[in-house]
This record gives structure tokens, sequence and C-alpha cells, in this order.
């Protein structure tokens, strides 16, 4: 923790605080909704509707910038909302009653505002609220992947289903009757031709005035948050290099005098950083094991270097496709047939090539090792070998070995995988 | 002997390959950047240039670029640590004659160097399943692509898939019953489809990375 940061205050709860991060203004919004564990936007709108209110609200945010203390999020507070999400919307609700509450307190003890201004207003930004909101459980992932960490977007709402529909148009609705409400009371609606005019006029000098202004607020949020996540990367790829590059080379020191292991920790480390620095097309599954056929072959080379110091595996692979059993199968075979050659074939170097093509997989596992006459009883080799056919038998695939003495071997493995789900 | 020129930006790569080449080949340069491989590449005039295609200054497709249309003749082979099958297929579009991965043996690398200046392609393993992915499936419906160039032939196809293998053109060769002879010609026009053609363009990896 930063030596910065304000003591908390005697008799403030813990845990709330000032939230920098993710504020628009001083972050009081945000860091009281992440305390009651509420979206920011529903703390906001009331505090913009208390504002209306004689201005209660901008003297409470006033108060509490001044007392709370600042604190950047994401430091354990962040798991604790998360978990509290659930209950967001009965929370949301829990704040609209207080604000409301508070509103009538404030009507009753200082009737400054008429009715007619403080309700219509209290309804219009209900509206605001419910279109720009980007709550609700499933819909907020969707939410997050279209928009980032930007607050109410509606032109991406459009994109995300009916849901946002739903709501723009329900708060749309709200904002309207608010509106009208708002005129009808003043007995306006009468004189509506001439006033419609004037708050067209208003509200466009208004745009005209602060349009700029918010342009270039919206273009430096921008700029802060690609500034947040680039350094947020760079900090990955520290921490990568770290756990990785900076481990083997100290491990590569310590093997100095035992030339194939230190080679073979140099391969496995630059399959690895390779993988990571170009190919992010072979997706982990949930465990970190591999879940396709590429990402499958690259783990059998790194493990079979790893325990055969003196061979040196070479995967190419063209296509890809996820692991069903059959693939699986193959990867098995093909992973007895590099030991093999590793074992016994007394080459340097194993090619293994895999090719997919439409819903059929092939494998080739190459040496140009010493070879053997397949007729000739070699049991070892031959159990081997015999045991890689039926594995692939089993799971529908063919599996054959080509060998001859001093020509090396090849196996070859087919497979045909099940039909793709579609999506 | 060769002469070569080598190109990469690591000096203590090119020590390692100055070492492994000395007495196979004629090393007349060297030069660790765009600009000085240019300049230099023009002041000897090699046979061959060994070039890394990544460099400071635009990576080895700017060298290949800048050189070409004053010196048509000095032969290029690509020489990198890189799997980005974008870069490498860069390179080789802009005229290298083939790619080798760094970790090829001494002997290889002479070889390799040999069969490029002799006009043949060099393809790795690797190159050859890049080419596959780039010409694999079927085109797209409504491509404007020219079937000569964008599609290579079942024979090249086997040829490529026994290079990714790891066959050599002898072994290749043999198991096809052809002349080593053919099989270059097969890999020479596997080559210049690749250079010419717009299919890799199409390709998962091409989309991928939106390079169209």
């Amino acid at each position: 923790m930063s030596a910065a940061r304000r003591p908390p205050i005697a008799g403030l709860p813990a845990g709330l605080a000032r939230d920098r991060d993710d504020g628009l203004v001083a972050g009081v919004c945000a860091g009281i909704a992440r305390w009651i564990g509420v979206d920011p936007l529903v703390v906001r709108v009331a505090t913009v509707i208390l504002s209306l209110a004689n201005g209660v609200g901008v003297v409470a945010y006033v108060v509490a910038w001044l007392l709370l203390p600042a604190e950047l999020s994401g430091d354990g507070a962040g798991a604790e909302a998360e978990g509290s999400r659930e209950r967001a919307g009965e929370l949301a609700l829990g704040v609209g009653c207080i604000t409301f509450g508070m509103l009538l307190l404030v009507r009753w003890s200082a009737p400054f505002f008429p009715d007619t201004l403080v309700w219509p207003a209290a309804i219009a930004g209900l509206g605001i609220g419910l279109a720009l909101a980007r709550a609700g459980d499933g819909e907020r992932t969707r939410w997050r992947a279209l928009t980032g960490r930007l607050p109410g977007n509606p032109a991406a709402a459009l994109r995300a289903g009916w849901v946002p529909w739903l709501r723009v148009l329900a708060g749309a609705g709200l904002l309207v009757v608010g509106l009208g409400t708002f005129l009808a009371s003043n007995g306006a609606l009468a004189s509506l031709g001439v006033i419609g005019v004037s708050v067209l006029a208003t509200v466009l000098g208004g745009a005209l005035l602060l349009g700029p202004w918010i342009a270039r607020l919206a273009g430096q949020l921008g700029r802060e948050r690609r500034e947040r996540i680039r350094s947020e990367e760079r900090a990955d790829m520290a921490a990568h290099l770290h756990d990785s590059v900076l481990q083997t080379l100290a491990l590569i020191q310590r093997h100095a005098d035992s030339p194939q292991e230190a080679r073979s920790l140099a391969r496995r480390q630059e399959r690895e950083l390779r993988a990571w620095l170009y190919d992010d097309r072979r997706p982990a599954g949930e465990d970190g094991a591999p879940a396709t056929l590429a990402g499958a072959l690259d783990r059998l080379a790194d493990e079979v270097e790893a325990d055969h110091h003196a061979i040196e595996v070479d995967v190419v692979v063209v296509g890809d496709c996820p692991l069903d059993p059959g693939v699986e199968a193959l990867v098995k075979a093909a992973r007895e047939a590099v030991v093999n050659a590793a074992k016994h074939s007394g080459s340097p170097e194993v090619s293994v090539y895999a090719e997919v093509t439409g819903d059929r997989v092939e494998a080739f596992v190459r040496d140009r090792g010493k070879g053997f006459e397949p007729a000739a009883v070699d049991e070892d080799r031959h159990g081997i070998s015999r045991s890689i056919v039926s594995r692939m038998a089993r799971h529908g695939g063919r599996a054959a070995v080509h060998s001859a003495p001093g020509e090396g071997t090849e196996v070859s493995l087919t497979v045909t995988s099940a039909p793709e789900p579609a999506g | 002997m060769t002469r070569v020129f080598l190109v990469d930006d690591h000096r203590l790569f090119l020590s390692g390959v100055r070492a492994e080449l000395a007495g196979r080949v004629d090393i007349v340069g060297e030069a660790v950047d765009v600009e000085s491989a240019v300049e230099g590449i023009r002041a000897t005039s090699p046979e061959v240039v060994l070039l890394d295609v990544h460099l400071p200054g635009g990576g080895g497709r700017a060298v290949i670029e800048s050189v070409r249309p004053t010196h048509p003749d000095v032969v290029f082979l690509a020489l990198s640590v890189s799997d980005a099958a974008e870069d490498v297929i860069a390179v080789i579009r802009a005229g290298a004659r083939g790619y080798v991965t760094k970790t090829i043996g001494a002997d290889d690398l002479a070889d390799a160097v040999e069969r490029v200046r002799e006009g043949d392609a060099v393809f790795s393993p690797r190159l050859a399943g890049f080419v596959l992915d780039a010409f694999a499936g079927d085109l797209p419906a409504g491509a404007a692509l020219d079937p000569e160039l964008d599609q290579i032939t079942p024979r090249e196809r086997e040829v490529l898939r026994l290079l990714a293998r790891g066959y050599t053109y002898k072994e290749i060769a043999r198991r096809l019953e052809v002349s080593i002879k053919t099989v270059e010609t097969h890999v020479s026009s596997v080559l210049r489809k690749l250079q010419l053609s717009s299919r890799h363009e199409l390709t998962r990896w091409a989309t991928d990375r939106r390079l169209i």
C-alpha cells in the first residue's frame, strides 16, 4: 500500500473510499457504488437528482470528496463487489428508495423548488439512468466486450440484442413523460409551439457550447484508457519474461556442463516464447491443457524433449482442429512414435507433420535414424508399432509404419474427426 | 566459392554463421541494418545474401525491395527465428528464394546457399507448412483470382507435404519416382505462385491479423 494514501478517518466504514480509476470527476460516486455493490451509474443518477433538490447532491458530493480517502480500484475490494453483484438489482432499488426519501425530506423542509420542477426532473433522471445503465447480469459481460469501461453508450446498446433496446426505449419514454409533465404542469403545453422552438434553440446552443469540450473530454478519457491498457500489457510481459525466460537462462547457466540438457532447455524455452509471441491461435483449455491439435502436438514435443535430451522434435502443423477422442488418440499414438524414435532410431531429429483437411486429420512422424526391417524379429519395436496400430484402430483410424534398415522410420496416422459442432 | 553477404542485426549470430561457413563460401561482407545492408550489397555485388527477416529499419523485405531494381541478379535466402507466417511470407513475396530457420545445421546451410545460387528454391519444412496453409481450402465464391496462380496442382501439393514431413529433395524424388530436377521444378513453380498470387491474402492467418 502506498504511503501517500491518507489514513482512514476514524468512524468511516472500512472499504469506503473514492475510486479514482473508475470515477468521472473525483470518483466519489464510483467509490460509494463499489462499497454498496451497485453500478456507479445508480449512485451518479441519485446524486444528480438530489442536486436538483436545492443542490443537496452537490453539497453532499463535495463533502464526500473532502472526507473520503482516495484509493485506486482493484485491490481486494473489487472481489468483494464482484460477489455482491448478484444482489446489484436489489441494492440499486435501495439506493433509489433512499434518494426518493431524501428528496421528500428536502422538499418538506425547504420548499424552494416547486413540485412541478422536482418530480418531472426525477422521472426524467430515472429515464436517463435506465437508458444508459449497463447493469443486468448476463448483459454486463456483453457490455464489457462492447464498450470496455466507457459508461453508457447507447449506440453500442443497439448492437447488444433486444434487452438493451427495450431499456433504452423505456428510458426514453420516461424522459419524454418527465419533460411532458414539466411542460404540462406549467401550462406550457398549450403554447408548445413557442416554447418548443425556444427549448430547441437552448438545446442547440448548449450543444454548440459544450460539444467541443465534451469531445475533448472523451478523447482524453480514451487516451488515458489506452495508456492504462498499455502499462498493464507491459507489466504482463515483464511478468512473463521473468517467469519463463529469466528462469530458463538461470537453469541453462547451472547446466552449462551438460550441453544436451542446456540445449533442450533452450529449445523448450524457444518454442514456448515463440508460441507466446506469435501464436494466439492455439487456445488452451480450462486447466491449461491444450485444446487443439496444434497445441497438443507442441506440448508433446516439449515433453519428449524434456525426457529425452538427445532428440529434437520439429513440429509443423497445417490447419488446426479441436481435440476430440479420435484426435486425442492420434496425438497419443504420435507421442508413442516420437518416443520410440527418440529411444531407438539414434537420429538427433524427429519431424512431426500434421495436416487437417476437412474432417480428416493426418500425422506423420519421421526420423532419419537407423530404421529396422519390419519383417525381422525386434520385439520391442514391433510391440510398439502394434500398440500404435491398435490404438488408432480402436478410434476408427489407421496407422502404418514404414521402415527399412538405414532408411529411417516413418509412422503415418490418420483419423476421421467427428464433424465440428456448428458455431 | 559462392560469394555471400550476411545481414543480421545480432552480431553474435553473424559471427557464428561466419565461423560455420568459413571455408565453404566466400563471405564478402556483412551488415546489421537495412541501410548498411543495401549499401554493402550494392558495393560488393554478392551472389547470395543471407538475410534476417527482422531488421531495424524496415526488415529483410525492405532490403530486397531496395536492391532488386539495381541488382536483379543477387539472390536472397531468408534466415530467421521468426515463426510468424505473415513475416516469412512477406519476405518470400518480396523476392527471397527460400527460407530456413536459424537452427539449421552448418552443412544444410551451406547446401541451401549453393542451391539458391543455382536458381533453386529452398523450403524448410516450416515454410512448406506455411505455404500449404496459404493455399488451403477452396477459393471463396466471387473472389476474382487467377486460377493459374492461385491454386497449386495436386503434384505440387504432394511435394510440399513431403517437404513439410521432413523429406529432402532426393528422398522426395525417390518416393515419387521422378528426377530431383522435377522436384526442383515443382518447388520453383510453387515459389513463383506464392510470389505472384494474391491467394495468401485470403488465408486464415492473414484474415486473423487483418492484413487485408
